[in-house]
């Protein structure tokens, strides 16, 4: 097995863009931070890169079968996590989403997504891709089910949402049928109705959230104010930006946590629709990249891997540019690669460093 | 432990990761359009309004117009403070900064909400005025929590300073920010919520005049509201200055003259209906509405029972009393009746099976003396000649029961009864035996001060009646515009200018009757009035108010209204005045109260007159002889001026009386003035060489 080891079958193209992205994003955060205390932010981030990157390294050198034997005990570790979170856990924001082990931060809910994408797979995988008995699916929901529950009441509603679609892209390539996914589609928008208007899951401020993207202007001093900053930032970009460091939505502090959730929106106003197409164009190329490692995966449960991170990379991507342009409610939901922030590039470089180990061992066989 | 060599070389289905990269390409492809959507065809609209956000209108302030009085001497002026705004724009959290701002501003929460709502409709970008004339440690919490408190900012404006003493507060008036009632009012379209606009007296009626432009300037700012920069400014346009036609040293007069006593005084210039001093008192210190005034000193202002707020002098609607027999006298001599007449009091007389009183037995009379002695007996006989429709014909004639038009606003119009407004106002005919009463000034009689003054003043001017104003557009350092000079008086009816032929010997017998009444002599009701020197004529009024009979109780609330209108000189006077003292009993003591104003205007005249013949008791002025000739050039420099003469054939001689610099400095100061010039103007070096010479000569 060691001997077809090699990083020469490392994907250095997917590396590629992603690295392109990393630096697009570097610079918006220097752009977005440079007249605040925020300043500075830009080194940290090429920090977190570097790290991300080391992490994939290592995690592309152990086999990924490895990885998915370890699952089942990370996934019971980080479980026992999510609840002591919940009860040690940090409090910061009215949520308690981190506990501190020793000086560290520790926030579990973006690991889980990893150990979710790899148990998940494994499960799957070792269901062959027959098709799915109800029991079989019910357990897959279990699996997810649980951890959905635990980081919702911290609460953390944008995190939540990242888990369910590695449960749905397992679902669909795990081997559901048609009717067993149209019965489950009718429950779950029944269960999503009871549960809205039941008014006892969501917290209002979590409503008022999921809802004001529809109209704004309805409340444009309230929970509109993000949204309504949002779309003024990017359609000030227009064509072709307004220039690095020259957004008045992002220099005027008007765009809220520009170097973060809205980093899309101020890249947007400052390098206009050419620039947001750029980066749409990059995503959807690692994409693309990523679903083709999937194809030539040297074993179902490398393929499930993979799909598993493309869902949740999709999943955010759509989620975040859709809240900056309007389509979607504001979750909180960082734009892989992009959005400022330690937990976010681990988790995207750390899963891609497994999408490469899947890769790598392609023609282990 | 996984048996992943049991499913080692099973793959996906293609379909499926297919239908997963279509997926995605659709995403990705809705993200694109919406960002289309936004950035290509929305740019335009998003772009403006991200310059909303940005930039943001700060106001200017523009000063009010100051207002001196008619020898330019400063009567209300500005001084700098600074109000507090409250910027709404970017900050969505102000609700909860409230408590925080309310306790440094020293504040109401409750009383700053009501403000804030009240700003609910109007524009984010427009600042709320939340405190006026903050105190430097005010400012200083604003200073200090300047990153707390984003919202708030300062502005420097002028405020408004009255005289302290409440002088000529009712003429002046007051300014305050402009209520939510008159933002209706289309009068008013122009004005915003914060805005400072007059309220009362001058203030209200040449607001457009005083208040000037407020300029801006465009900040551009942060989302916490800092100003970061600032792209252009509108300058204010300051308010106009405004020259009143009253006379600083008459209206001290008349002030300190009618005291403490509820009542009016008004002082006019009967030839053009400049108002030289207008008195209400009780009067108020209009320095408390410049700041928003609290409730307890309003509710004191209002709830006061000699309401302080009226303008008695335009508002107060009272029987005119004996005042009235003036109008009387005039409408019995023009129908031909009073002339001839002769009377018989015996203190008293009947009409209509009733008893009407007089005074006193004044005896056999006619109408010559009939006005100074004030006979009742006489009057309402005439009264009863003439018939009621005869005597509201002349009052109305003569302006009673109409506004005069003065420019001040809420003037009231008074009564005048007579068989048609019986009708009109109580459906029933008139009843005659009420003539009598009205014929000495009671009934339903009602007269406002001025009214009665310009009656007056009219009837003195040989039927001249004129509009009384207390702004004189021909005497303003800046002209008033044409236009609002215009709207102004259209906005103000009333009887206004207006010349009623009178025959010659109505003005005569009138005016000589009244010179009578303030000449010592039996039964003249002003005897004590008199004034050596001084064609000082008037008539008293003592006028009985309802309920109050005879009653002379002073300052009781059944006392009588005491009048006294009078001018000087007796025939086409130059000063008219009019006292009212409510309740205060006697019309005989508002005639010494005339008497003092009369003494302080003579006075001034006389001291303007003798300005500087009078100084010839101490020093003569010099006679100075004088020859020269024009200049060349508009150079008026003696070096050029020998070349001048030289050239020049057109040789000036002339005489001048120069009078002398006053012996004592500081007091009266006299200018060297030509007084007698046989050529025209003065060249304007030759009056530099006279000023050289009466500097030698002293």
């Amino acid at each position: 097995m060691r001997r077809f080891l090699s990083f020469r079958d490392f994907d250095w193209a997917l590396l590629g863009l992603v690295l392109i992205l990393c630096v697009v994003s570097v610079l918006e955060i220097y752009s977005t931070t440079v007249h605040t205390r925020f300043a500075s932010f830009e080194s940290k981030q090429v920090l977190f890169i570097v790290a991300g990157m080391a992490g994939m390294f290592i995690l592309a050198k152990v086999d990924y079968h490895r990885l998915l034997d370890w699952s089942p005990w990370a996934y019971g570790v980080f479980l026992v996590a999510l609840v002591a979170v919940k009860v040690i856990g940090h409090r910061a924001l009215g949520a308690k989403r981190w506990i501190a082990i020793g000086p560290v931060q520790f926030q579990p809910s973006e690991w889980v997504k990893l150990v979710l994408v790899l148990a998940v797979a494994r499960y799957f995988a070792n269901l062959g891709g027959r098709n799915l008995t109800w029991s079989e699916i019910f357990k897959a929901f279990g699996m997810v089910g649980i951890p959905m529950a635990l980081v919702l009441i911290q609460p953390d509603l944008g995190t939540t949402l990242t888990y369910a679609p590695i449960l749905v892209a397992g679902l669909f390539l795990g081997g559901i049928s048609i009717r067993q996914a149209a019965i489950l589609i009718a429950c779950g928008s029944a269960l999503i109705v009871g549960v809205w208007s039941s008014g006892k899951v969501l917290k209002p401020y979590q409503k008022a959230r999921l809802t004001s993207f529809i109209n704004p202007d309805n409340d444009p001093r309230g929970s509109g104010y993000q949204i309504r900053q949002s779309l003024i930032a990017v359609g000030d970009g227009g064509i072709w930006g307004k220039g690095q460091s020259k957004g008045s939505q992002t220099q005027g502090y008007f765009l809220p946590i520009p170097y973060t959730d809205f980093i899309f929106a101020a890249f947007s106003e400052e390098h206009g629709f050419v620039g947001a197409l750029f980066v749409l164009l990059l995503y959807f190329f690692i994409l693309m990249r990523l679903i083709q490692n999937a194809q030539t995966a040297a074993d179902l449960p490398g393929a499930l891997i993979i799909m598993g991170i493309v869902a949740v990379l999709t999943f955010q991507i759509a989620v975040n540019v859709g809240m900056v342009i309007g389509f979607m409610p504001v979750t909180g939901i960082p734009l892989p690669l992009m959005s400022y922030g330690g937990s976010s590039v681990l988790f995207t470089f750390l899963a891609l460093g497994v999408a490469m180990n899947v890769r790598m061992r392609r023609f282990v066989n | 432990m996984v048996s992943s060599s049991s499913n080692r070389g099973e793959k996906l289905p293609t379909l499926k990761l297919t239908v997963v990269q279509y997926g995605i390409l659709l995403m990705m492809l809705a993200l694109a359009g919406g960002l289309w959507r936004l950035q290509v065809l929305g740019a335009q609209n998003y772009r403006q309004l991200a310059e909303e956000n940005r930039v943001r209108k700060e106001p200017i302030m523009a000063p009010r117009g100051k207002l001196f009085d008619r020898e330019n001497r400063l009567i209300v002026d500005n001084y700098p403070s600074v109000t507090c705004f409250l910027v709404r724009e970017q900050n969505h959290h102000v609700d909860a900064d409230l408590p925080l701002i309310a306790q440094g501003l020293n504040l109401d929460l409750d009383q700053l909400r009501a403000t804030l709502r009240r700003y609910r409709t109007s524009p984010g970008y427009q600042p709320i005025p939340i405190k006026e004339d903050i105190t430097a440690d005010e400012q200083a919490f604003i200073a200090a929590h300047k990153n707390e408190l984003p919202e708030l900012e300062t502005i420097d404006v002028e405020r408004r300073l009255y005289p302290r003493d409440g002088f000529a507060a009712h003429l002046i008036g007051y300014v305050g920010e402009v209520s939510e009632e008159d933002l209706n009012n289309p009068r008013f379209a122009y004005y915003e919520p914060g805005d400072v606009v007059g309220k009362a007296g001058v203030e209200e009626t040449y607001d457009a005049l005083l208040r000037g432009q407020d300029g801006s300037r465009d900040v551009i700012v942060d989302s916490h509201g800092r100003e970061v920069g600032y792209l252009r400014t509108q300058h204010a346009v300051p308010g106009q200055d405004l020259r009143l036609t009253i006379d600083n040293d008459i209206q001290r007069a008349a002030e300190m003259a009618l005291g403490n006593a509820p009542g009016a005084v008004i002082v006019m210039d009967p030839r053009n209906g400049n108002i030289l001093a207008m008195v209400s008192h009780p009067s108020y210190d209009p320095n408390e509405f410049a700041v928003k005034i609290n409730r307890a000193d309003w509710n004191k202002l209002i709830t006061d029972p000699l309401h302080p707020l009226m303008n008695k002098a335009i508002q107060d609607q009272l029987a005119p009393g004996s005042t009235f027999k003036i109008i009387m006298s005039a409408a019995g001599l023009e129908e031909g009746v009073a002339q001839n007449m002769h009377v018989m009091c015996n203190g008293g007389a009947d009409f209509y099976g009733r008893f009407f009183k007089c005074d006193h037995h004044h005896g056999m009379l006619d109408i010559h003396e009939a006005i100074p002695m004030s006979c009742d007996t006489f009057f309402y006989t005439l009264a009863q000649k003439l018939g009621i429709d005869t005597i509201a014909k002349y009052a109305i004639e003569f302006g009673l029961s109409q506004k005069t038009g003065i420019d001040l606003p809420n003037e009231m119009s008074g009564i005048m009864p007579s068989t048609q407004w019986e009708l009109k106002n109580f459906h029933q005919r008139y009843y005659p035996g009420n003539t009598i009463s009205v014929g000495i000034g009671q009934g339903e009689t009602q007269v406002t001060p001025i009214q009665l003054l310009r009656a007056l003043s009219g009837l003195a001017s040989d039927g001249h009646f004129v509009r009384p104003r207390v702004v004189d557009p021909n005497n303003q350092p800046t002209p008033i515009p044409a236009d609002f000079q215009q709207a102004l008086l259209d906005s103000f009816p009333g009887s206004g200018d207006k010349t009623v032929p009178l025959r010659p010997d109505t003005w005569m017998t009138i005016t000589d009757g009244m010179a009578a009444a303030t000449t010592p002599g039996l039964y003249h009701t002003a005897e004590e009035a008199h004034l050596d020197g001084v064609d000082f004529a008037g008539k008293t009024g003592t006028a009985q108010v309802v309920g109050g009979g005879d009653t002379h109780t002073k300052g009781g609330a059944k006392t009588p209204n005491a009048w006294f209108v009078g001018m000087v000189p007796r025939r086409n006077p130059e000063m008219a005045i009019v006292v009212l003292q409510e309740h205060g009993d006697w019309g005989s003591g508002s005639a010494m109260i005339a008497q003092r104003v009369v003494i302080a205007y003579v006075n001034k005249q006389r001291r303007l007159e003798n300005n500087v013949l009078q100084q010839a008791g101490t020093s003569k002025p010099v006679e100075v002889g004088a020859v020269w000739s024009d200049p060349v050039s508009s150079d008026p420099q003696p070096s050029g001026r020998k070349g001048a003469i030289a050239r020049m054939a057109t040789v000036h001689a002339g005489h001048f009386f120069l009078d002398q610099a006053p012996e004592k400095p500081g007091t009266e100061t006299a200018a060297p003035k030509a007084l007698a010039s046989e050529t025209s103007a003065l060249p304007e070096w030759l009056s530099e060489s006279l000023l050289r010479f009466k500097e030698n000569h002293n």
